[in-house]
């Protein structure tokens, strides 16, 4: 019965989604605000439509109803709660009813604004949501159908579908398979929410984009409107993106934080050219340049988004991510050259409007530091996809498949991550209009100097590796200048207005909140930067298989192997703990737990670190096997991660400096600025 | 990118000139480093089957290879943590594996199948949580010249967990 309402729910929102595109293109037709007014209500409506549809999967999957199959293959009865509810997307089928939901909720509060002022753009911004979700909607209700049920044929045999052949019987099995073991994770909780939010939130800025080109607006208000929108996808992305690397550290990728998977990657490669949008419209607002490269920025990423959906849920490419492989690939693929070819034929329509107000005149000038910073972010997303695609082109033209791995994206991003950090030094110093090297060099100096004594710090403690003297170097290059600017405002502002030091550096923030947010955000990537250095160059290893009382040693550590449990849990596990005493330099550290959960249900077992983790490193030990009978020994494997705390610790920085950044302001209409080039200069 | 504006001066002119020689340096040192990135580190990936054809020439490069593990070989020695196994060819194209019935139903009946290409793997480190009957193991290494093949990377997928099979033990309710 709740299978039905959740099903027919599911169709009503189709219709409704499709009346509403109706509706938009005739109420804009025929100058109609009643039909453009029905077709926002009809947007309005299918948010609670899918709300109710979701709910009921997730109600049958908390209350065990197997004979759905959805239910069965995700969840047994032995999972906890929080589980059971994340497993709504940990299959294909209820992970798209997620993305759905998650869509119309944005769907949902872009319909609240005030639309008065742009009333034009609202039938259009309308039709593009709507269409996002029809497509989703197409995909569950006929080829990924969630609410499909398990039935017994009259003549033997069992199928599932989601209407009952005749004479069937519903049939339901005692219990289910159970999740994945490797999704039993707190981080089931939030990393594919998280990552899902900055996905389609990404939907509304080139729903705005898309409506700017069709009403023929060449101005900005369609970047003023979205801007928050796009940092708030941003934010949920980047946070997406961290969250799932600080998961594949703690259980997935035994000490690995990112494994260039093409499932990573189909979720990097939309932040990349997000993170390039988010920088070139900055130009567009102050100078009226790159109108067309900020269009083609946010279709790409739109289509980006898509095709990250896609990559994670077709199985195209053999990943840790890859589900089973599924109808919905063709279509996706449909979709996406629709999507692109469609936007593309409005871009070039419009493409003489769209011309700048101004040219670039200074190569060093902050506009053309951040020209330049898009195109090393096109050139990491180039490398990305040429490695996503590599394997089936290179099938396509010789019939051999032949694949990319981690070696390649390291060796061909490297220096491109090295070029943005230099500007993400050079560029908070340069002016708008103009700069020269000496203007540059006169603001740099101080910091660069300061900047120095950290290679020559780590030569001291006796770092040989050059790999990490430049990239040390670089992370302080751009910390101290950060710093020093961030600095120099605040000192600024407490002599002009006796403030204290928090407060003004609090209201400075404040004030300019875009500004200083980007400092904090460019801050939490160098701390990242340090952390990666860290693991990637300093990282050592050992392993060795010791009775009870003995020790290995690694660096300055020694781990000694003091006991081992095994015993049955409540949900389904048998779990194999071992405890081993840690030491530094010879001194007591504590101890640590490193275990072997095996799931009964899923026959899979899954190994879980004992992690000892501090500002200066990480010692992550594995229990890799052991004796029944725990005097004769077990196997460890031990690695020491030296500065890794400082990719989470940098992580959370950036998320800080993003939500500073895209926090409201209290003026709801900004003015708008739009110097000639020669004041901007002055006044920056 | 490309901004136009109808009067051009001479000293417009050659900052134009400037920002696009700079541009084409950037675009150089990307295709640079994508096309001797690739060269340098891409490997052929092949099914089980092809490597029994090719053997010889592909000794002395890092390649990938596909297959399904067969449960009764892996043997794992932990003091050395030193894992051996044996996979069995499953097909390479997706097309193919779909014909024959989804990948759970490929890697089910290749593991039965003794008549299909093998090839034993060794490979030192933890084994995988997921290594085990059935599953499909992706390995990146080398092929010694006897016959094994030296994985330095081990990637398994378990469809089974994913698939929508109809479920064995039911009852009406």
């Amino acid at each position: 019965m709740l299978v039905n309402f959740g099903y027919g729910a599911l169709l009503i929102s189709f219709l409704t989604a499709l009346y509403g595109i109706g509706a938009a293109i005739y109420g804009n037709r025929k100058n109609s605000w009643a039909w453009v007014e029905s077709a926002r209500l009809a947007m309005l409506v299918t948010f609670p439509l899918i709300s109710l549809s979701a709910l009921i999967l997730i109600w049958l999957l908390v209350n065990d109803h197997y004979e759905v199959q959805f239910v069965y293959t995700v969840t047994s009865t032995a999972m906890p709660l929080y589980l059971k509810i994340t497993a709504l997307w940990g299959g294909q089928s209820g992970s798209l009813m997620f993305w759905v939901w998650l869509m119309t909720a944005f769907a949902f509060a872009v319909t609240f604004r005030k639309w008065d002022r742009d009333r034009e753009f609202l039938p259009w911004v309308i039709v593009v949501s709507l269409v996002t979700l029809a497509f989703f909607l197409i995909l569950i209700l006929f080829v990924e159908n969630p609410f499909e049920r398990y039935w017994q044929l009259p003549g033997g045999g069992e199928i599932a579908a989601m209407f009952p052949p005749e004479g069937a019987e519903i049939l339901r099995p005692m219990d289910g398979r159970g999740l994945n073991p490797l999704l039993r994770h707190p981080g089931m909780v939030i990393h594919p929410p998280m990552l899902y939010l900055g996905f389609v939130g990404f939907v509304i800025p080139y729903a705005f984009a898309i409506a700017a080109l069709i009403t023929g607006r060449s101005d900005d208000r369609w970047i003023r409107l979205t801007r928050r929108w796009t940092l708030v996808a941003w934010l949920f992305l980047s946070l997406g993106l961290v969250l799932g690397s600080r998961w594949a550290y703690d259980v997935l990728g035994w000490g690995g934080y990112w494994a260039w998977d093409p499932v990573e990657i189909a979720a990097f490669m939309p932040w990349l050219t997000g993170t390039a949008f988010l920088h070139s419209v900055m130009i567009q607002e102050k100078r009226g340049l790159f109108k067309r490269w900020n269009m083609i920025l946010i279709i790409l990423t739109y289509c980006l988004v898509i095709f990250g959906t896609f990559l994670t849920r077709s199985g195209v490419l053999s990943s840790v991510h890859a589900f089973s492989q599924s109808a919905i690939g063709p279509l996706f693929f449909v979709f996406i050259g629709l999507t692109f070819l469609v936007s593309l034929w409005l871009l070039l329509d419009r493409w003489n409007r769209l011309g700048s107000e101004g040219q670039m005149t200074s190569l060093l000038s902050r506009e053309s530091l951040f020209l330049f910073n898009n195109l090393l972010f096109m050139g990491i997303l180039a490398v990305c996809f040429w490695g996503v695609i590599f394997p089936l082109i290179s099938e396509l033209l010789t019939g051999q498949k032949v694949t990319v791995g981690p070696p390649f994206y390291e060796r061909a991003t490297g220096p491109l991550f090295a070029g943005l950090l230099i500007l993400m030094g050079i560029a908070p110093l340069s002016a708008w209009g103009h700069s020269t090297y000496k203007t540059l060099g006169r603001a740099m100096w101080k910091p660069f100097l300061v900047s120095l004594l950290v290679p020559a710090a780590a030569l001291f403690v006796g770092v040989r590796q050059w790999g990490a003297f430049l990239g040390l170097w670089l992370a302080a290059f751009v910390l101290s200048i950060t710093l020093y600017e961030y600095g120099r405002g605040v000192f600024a502002r407490k002599r002009a207005t006796g403030e204290t030091l928090p407060l003004a550096f609090w209201r400075l923030a404040g004030k300019n909140r875009r500004r200083y947010g980007g400092y904090i955000i460019h801050i939490g990537v160098v701390l990242m930067a340090i952390g990666i250095i860290g693991i990637e160059v300093f990282q050592t290893e050992t392993q060795g298989t010791i009775s009870q009382g003995q020790s290995i040693s690694l660096d300055q550590y020694t781990v000694t192997y003091r006991s081992l449990a095994e015993f049955n849990t409540p949900d389904g596990r048998n779990v194999a703990r071992a405890v081993v005493d840690v030491q530094k330099n010879g001194k007591p550290m504590g101890q640590l737990f490193p275990r072997r959960d095996y799931y009964y249900d899923a026959q899979q077992p899954m190994s879980i670190p004992g992690v000892r983790s501090t500002m200066e490193d990480d010692l992550y030990v594995l229990l890799v096997d052991w004796e029944p009978i725990s005097e004769m020994g077990a196997t460890f494997k031990i690695y020491h991660n030296p500065l890794v705390n400082w990719l989470w610790i940098g992580g959370f920085v950036f998320i800080l400096g993003t939500m500073v950044a895209a926090w409201p302001d209290k003026d709801v209409e900004p003015k708008k600025v739009r110097m000639p080039a020669r004041v901007a200069a002055s006044k920056a | 990118m490309a901004d136009s504006a109808a009067p051009v001066s001479s000293s417009t002119k050659k900052s134009r000139t400037k920002f696009i020689l700079g541009g084409v340096l950037i675009l150089i040192a990307i295709i640079y480093l994508v096309v001797s990135s690739t060269q340098a580190t891409a490997q052929y990936f092949l099914t089980v089957g092809e490597l029994a054809e090719k053997s010889g020439q592909v000794y002395d490069r890092e390649i990938r290879v596909s297959g399904v593990v067969l449960g009764d070989s892996i043997q794992y020695d932990s003091k050395n943590l030193l894992l051996k196994f044996t996979v069995a060819h499953i097909p390479g194209d997706n097309k193919e594996i779909e014909a024959q019935g989804g990948l759970a139903m490929v890697l089910h009946n290749a593991s039965m199948d003794p008549a299909l290409p093998r090839l034993p793997v060794v490979y030192e480190g933890v084994v995988p949580d997921l290594l085990k009957n059935e599953a499909q193991a992706i390995m990146t290494g080398t092929m010694g010249a006897d016959g094994v093949f030296y994985a330095d990377e081990l990637l398994l997928k378990c469809p089974t967990k994913y698939e929508e099979a109809v479920p064995e033990q039911s009852g009406n309710g």
